[in-house]
């Protein structure tokens, strides 16, 4: 165990990490100021701001002996008997140094900069820079560039760290940015006819410290300091990145990435980052609906509620589509529901929307094919049910494709209930068609679809900010998170809508509902504790993505 | 001390001194012969070692010691010599490369057979047309006459040689600036560790040696030890660390002198007997001001300073940063301080590679200060600001990756220290009734 001191204070070190100065002294609780530093880059030790003194602590005879001159914490590892020294005037006047450097050109532009608020140049000189200004040399005003379709530099607020350019080396493998000129002239730049344009673009934007890299989607939006951030995963593939999600008065503005190791790294892919849009789309459906003769009647939630118990307490059988979009506690309680109306119910998952091919990038970051969050954990849900009913474990029989081969065959459900809630990967008008003798058909979609027009009830999906529970993704990680974004007036989120239609007490939680179903299933045994900000993982039962074959083309008898 | 016959520059002024023939006969590559049948590549670096030589590109570290720390177990090892001479007032390596090539690729030769570099790649400076054009057919001559390829003189021992032409950055003569150079990438300087030694070009185990350094390899293996031994300095006792300063140096004599040139001569010479006894005396029968010790990153010598002896100790004794090139440049009593150091600081403001914050903006700065000075809208504040950015940008306070900013301090530092009169009287007699503002003044000049 290695013992490495910081400002005096003892830290410990496990035998296989490999820290720097600045992580040592983070767990320490001292905070070294950086700009180029990234843990996800390589180290350049270039912009100089976490200059510290440093040393080595005789293990005999416990005295101290510093280096003569300053070294950059980002470069100097922790290893047993090291010394920082982060608080001395030395140290003081470096920052000092580098912040006056820093700003002698910077534009004076915070009040339209988007990055005030969050900009580390703000606030270390706040923190660390000189009381006044000594460089009588007039700031430039801000040149704005377009670097690509998701970014925009603002040349002269740079500060030259040069994370972008090395993101775009290293992790995107993509070089698509560089360094142009010398000296005082250097400006981050790509080269003529080649635009950033890689499938992370968005995270340089994220790594600029400064307010230099800025995301055109959010350029002038809001000010950072009116949004409130919420913890959440996206549902834009099955990788299930972490990220957090910015908003302000019900409106999503903007989605950044949260650093988890065992999913995203520190990063997230522009089609994810961007997938927002749907949910505050003028087109969704936000009212439950019900069928009188040949048009839609608007209905308030009171009466649909009575009048779904009251059929689906009527059907003869009760078949529900789990969505690969839901959440595992929303699946669960869904199915709940029809076996509680119907204790051999089927519980089917519905189809997996599938796009283009896993891509795996240099540091193992992938964006994947499978574009819904939680397929892995509806299954597991629609498997322990069916495990409960007596079911055979084959997916084949709680898949999409199954149930619509047996509709072809002649099955005649007496009601089917098909969640929803994928900005796209409408059902088409043919197999909507397979669905139309079904004498009760209640559809939840965030946006009219075929299948709505044969449907008896059409409820209001819920869009992934709006949900609350847990997302399982490809590597059978469960991560659990809370509503971001309450849903658009008159939408009941999945969870609230079961719940009540289960006639349950109180509120719905996310967490409650975990802890019924980790008690339940072994499946799910893992999530029984409390679970981590990065997630668990649920290991074992690993279900090969090729056992699921796509619809195949049935014609309509 | 007797008349010194040189030995490095032996050749120039020889008509034909860059032909293989010419070079050959008169005495050429017979070091290479002998060490290359009787030495063992272990027998090559002790006798470097033993001889003392220090670096002449401007640090001085041993030679024979940087070879040793090469890592013995990975294999291939790069030998890059560092022909990328860019520091103001130097030009020696230009007149070995373009007056005896030959002698220079013998040195390569032997200290890549030293250290075990089976590719030297040779790095040129863009400014050098005609040692380029030289260095070039004396490859081939090489290659022609066996003298390097896929088998050394029947040795067995296989090198070959890349010539490499820079684009014209003065950080590509930083070591670390110029195997990334090399790679193809920006002159950015590496963070050390690990060195080059361990981890240089392509990721191998490299060496970097200066072209005046090898030539000086050739010199030791030709002549010997007790030679090489027997001129320059001795070490200082007093010094533990002090590794003395043996051997021949080419002093690059330039400025305001009668007779400008490169000189041999042994290390340790004086600033006033090179003006006086080579160059002439100062021009025009004018008293000298200052000059510059070994390239205008060392700093500055007042006249009463020019008995320092340009060791690798002496400059350091009078408050300079080193010996550097040995490139002194000789300032007449009409030279302006300020203009010195305007002209200093534009040329680091201009070669700042950028990449760290204190010396990219710090030289920047000072430029622009300097601008203003010499505008005549000067304040007394800006001596303090400007040696605040000399005291803070370098390695030695550790502010940034590799010396580059040091130069560009030294000059600052020295000037401020040595002629602190004459810029405070430049900036009253050109900004009478302002010089002492503290409140910022309107800018002269655009930004860029």
């Amino acid at each position: 165990m290695a013992i490495v001191v910081v400002d005096g204070v003892e830290v410990e070190i496990g035998d296989g990490e490999r820290l720097n100065g600045v992580q040592a002294a983070r767990r320490a609780g001292i905070e070294i100021p950086h700009y180029c530093w990234h843990p996800g880059l390589s180290v350049v030790a270039s912009c100089r701001m976490c200059l510290v003194e440093s040393g080595k602590r005789d293990p005999a005879t416990g005295q101290v002996t510093l280096l003569p001159k300053l070294v950059p914490a980002c470069q100097t590892p922790a290893t047993d008997g090291t010394v920082f020294v982060t608080q001395s005037d030395t140290v003081r006047q470096a920052r000092a140094m580098v912040e006056e450097d820093l700003l002698i050109r910077h534009p004076i532009d915070c009040p339209i900069c988007d990055k005030a608020g969050e900009c580390s140049l703000q606030d270390y000189h706040f923190r660390y820079g000189r009381a006044e200004r000594r460089a009588d040399l007039r700031p430039f005003t801000s040149r704005r560039r377009t670097l690509g379709d998701t970014v925009s530099l603002f040349v002269d607020r740079c500060v030259m760290c040069s994370r972008c350019v090395r993101f775009c080396r290293e992790v995107a493998g993509t070089s698509e940015l560089m360094v142009a000129h010398r000296g005082a002239h250097e400006e981050i730049d790509v080269f003529p006819g080649f635009p950033l344009a890689n499938r992370l673009s968005g995270n340089v934007v994220d790594l600029c410290p400064v307010g230099a890299l800025a995301d055109r989607d959010f350029l002038y939006q809001q000010r950072v300091w009116f949004m409130r951030s919420h913890k959440h995963v996206c549902a834009g593939c099955s990788t299930g990145c972490s990220i957090r999600i910015d908003t302000n008065q019900d409106r999503i503005h903007r989605l950044k990435p949260r650093a988890n190791a065992a999913v995203n790294q520190w990063w997230m892919c522009d089609e994810g980052r961007y997938a927002f849009k749907h949910v505050h789309d003028a087109s969704r459906i936000v009212e439950p609906r019900a069928r009188v003769g040949n048009r839609w009647e608007a209905r308030d939630w009171p009466s649909i509620l009575d009048a779904l118990r009251g059929r689906l307490a009527d059907a003869p059988s009760i078949t529900v589509v789990l969505s690969p979009h839901q959440t595992v506690e929303e699946a669960y309680l869904l199915a709940a529901l029809a076996r509680r109306h119907d204790p051999s119910a089927r519980i089917v998952v519905g189809e997996t929307p599938m796009r283009g091919a896993d891509e795996s990038f240099p540091t193992g970051f992938t964006i994947r094919a499978e574009k819904c969050p939680n397929r892995r954990g509806v299954e597991r849900i629609a498997e322990g049910w069916n495990e409960a009913a007596g079911g055979s474990e084959s997916s084949d029989d709680f898949g999409w494709s199954a149930f619509l081969a047996e509709l072809d065959r002649g099955a005649r459900p007496g009601a089917v209930w098909i969640a929803g809630g994928g900005p796209d990967g409408a059902v088409d008008p043919e197999t909507a068609l397979r669905l139309r003798r079904t004498p009760l058909l209640i559809v939840q979609s965030l946006f009219h679809n075929p299948l709505c027009d044969q449907a008896d009830f059409v409820l209001p999906a819920t869009a992934f900010a709006e949900r609350e529970g847990s997302y399982v993704n490809a590597t059978d990680r469960l991560q659990s998170f809370a509503w971001a974004l309450r849903p658009p007036i008159g939408v009941e989120p999945d969870g609230p809508l079961y719940w009540k239609l289960l006639d349950r007490s109180g509120l719905y939680r996310g967490p409650v509902v975990l802890k019924e179903i980790a008690e339940r299933w072994e499946s799910f045994a893992a999530a029984r504790g409390s679970i981590p900000e990065t997630g668990l993982d649920l290991g074992g039962a690993v279900r090969p993505q090729s056992t699921r074959r796509p619809a195949a083309p049935v014609s309509t008898t | 001390m007797g008349e010194y016959e040189p030995v490095l520059l032996a050749n120039v002024g020889v008509a034909g001194s860059h032909t293989r023939a010419v070079y050959e006969s008169r005495g050429g590559y017979e070091g290479l012969r002998r060490a290359l049948c009787d030495m063992s590549p272990a027998d090559v670096t002790e006798r470097v070692k033993a001889s003392g030589l220090r670096g002449r590109g401007g640090a001085g570290f041993p030679t024979g010691l940087k070879w040793t720390f090469l890592d013995k177990k990975a294999t291939p090892v790069y030998f890059c010599l560092n022909a990328d001479e860019s520091e103001p007032g130097t030009f020696n390596n230009r007149i070995l490369m373009e007056e005896d090539p030959h002698q220079v690729l013998e040195g390569l030769i032997l200290s890549c057979y030293a250290t075990g570099a089976r590719t030297a790649y040779y790095y040129m400076r863009y400014e050098y047309p005609l040692a380029w054009e030289r260095t070039r057919a004396a490859i081939d001559e090489c290659y022609a006459a066996g003298l390097l390829g896929s088998n050394l003189l029947g040795t067995g021992y296989a090198l070959d040689v890349v010539l490499h032409r820079g684009a014209a950055a003065y950080i590509c003569g930083e070591e670390t600036g110029l195997i990334e150079s090399l790679e193809g990438k920006r002159a950015w300087p590496r963070i050390k560790p690990p060195f080059p030694a361990i981890e240089g070009a392509f990721r191998k185990p490299t060496v970097v040696n200066n072209v005046e350094t090898v030539s000086c390899v050739r010199q030791i293996i030709d002549r010997g030890v007790d030679w090489f031994r027997s001129l320059g300095v001795p070490p200082d006792p007093k010094n533990p660390r002090d590794a003395g300063s043996f051997g021949p140096k080419l002093y690059c004599l330039s400025g305001h002198v009668e007779r400008p040139g490169c000189y041999e001569g042994p290390l340790g010479l004086t600033v006033r007997e090179l003006i006086d006894r080579f160059g002439g005396g100062v021009w025009k029968g004018r008293r000298g001001k200052a000059a510059i010790p070994g390239g205008i990153s060392m700093g500055l010598l007042r006249e009463d300073e020019f008995d320092c002896p340009l060791d690798f100790n002496g400059p350091g004794r009078y408050g300079c940063l080193g010996l550097g090139t040995a490139a002194v440049v000789v300032m007449d009593e009409t030279v302006s301080i300020v203009d010195v150091l305007h002209n200093s600081c534009r040329f680091f403001a201009h070669e700042s590679c950028g990449q760290c914050t204190p010396c990219r903006e710090g030289t920047a700065w000072a430029y622009k200060i300097l601008q203003r000075i010499r505008a005549g809208h000067g304040r007394l504040l800006d001596i303090e600001l400007l040696r605040g950015i000399g005291d803070t940008i370098g390695i030695m306070p550790g502010t940034t990756i590799c010396g580059l900013a040091d130069g560009a301090a030294w000059p600052i530092k020295n000037a401020i220290a040595k002629f602190r009169d004459e810029i405070e009287t430049h900036i009253k007699t050109t900004n009478p009734g302002h010089y002492g503002a503290t409140r910022p003044v309107p800018e002269r000049h655009s930004a860029h």
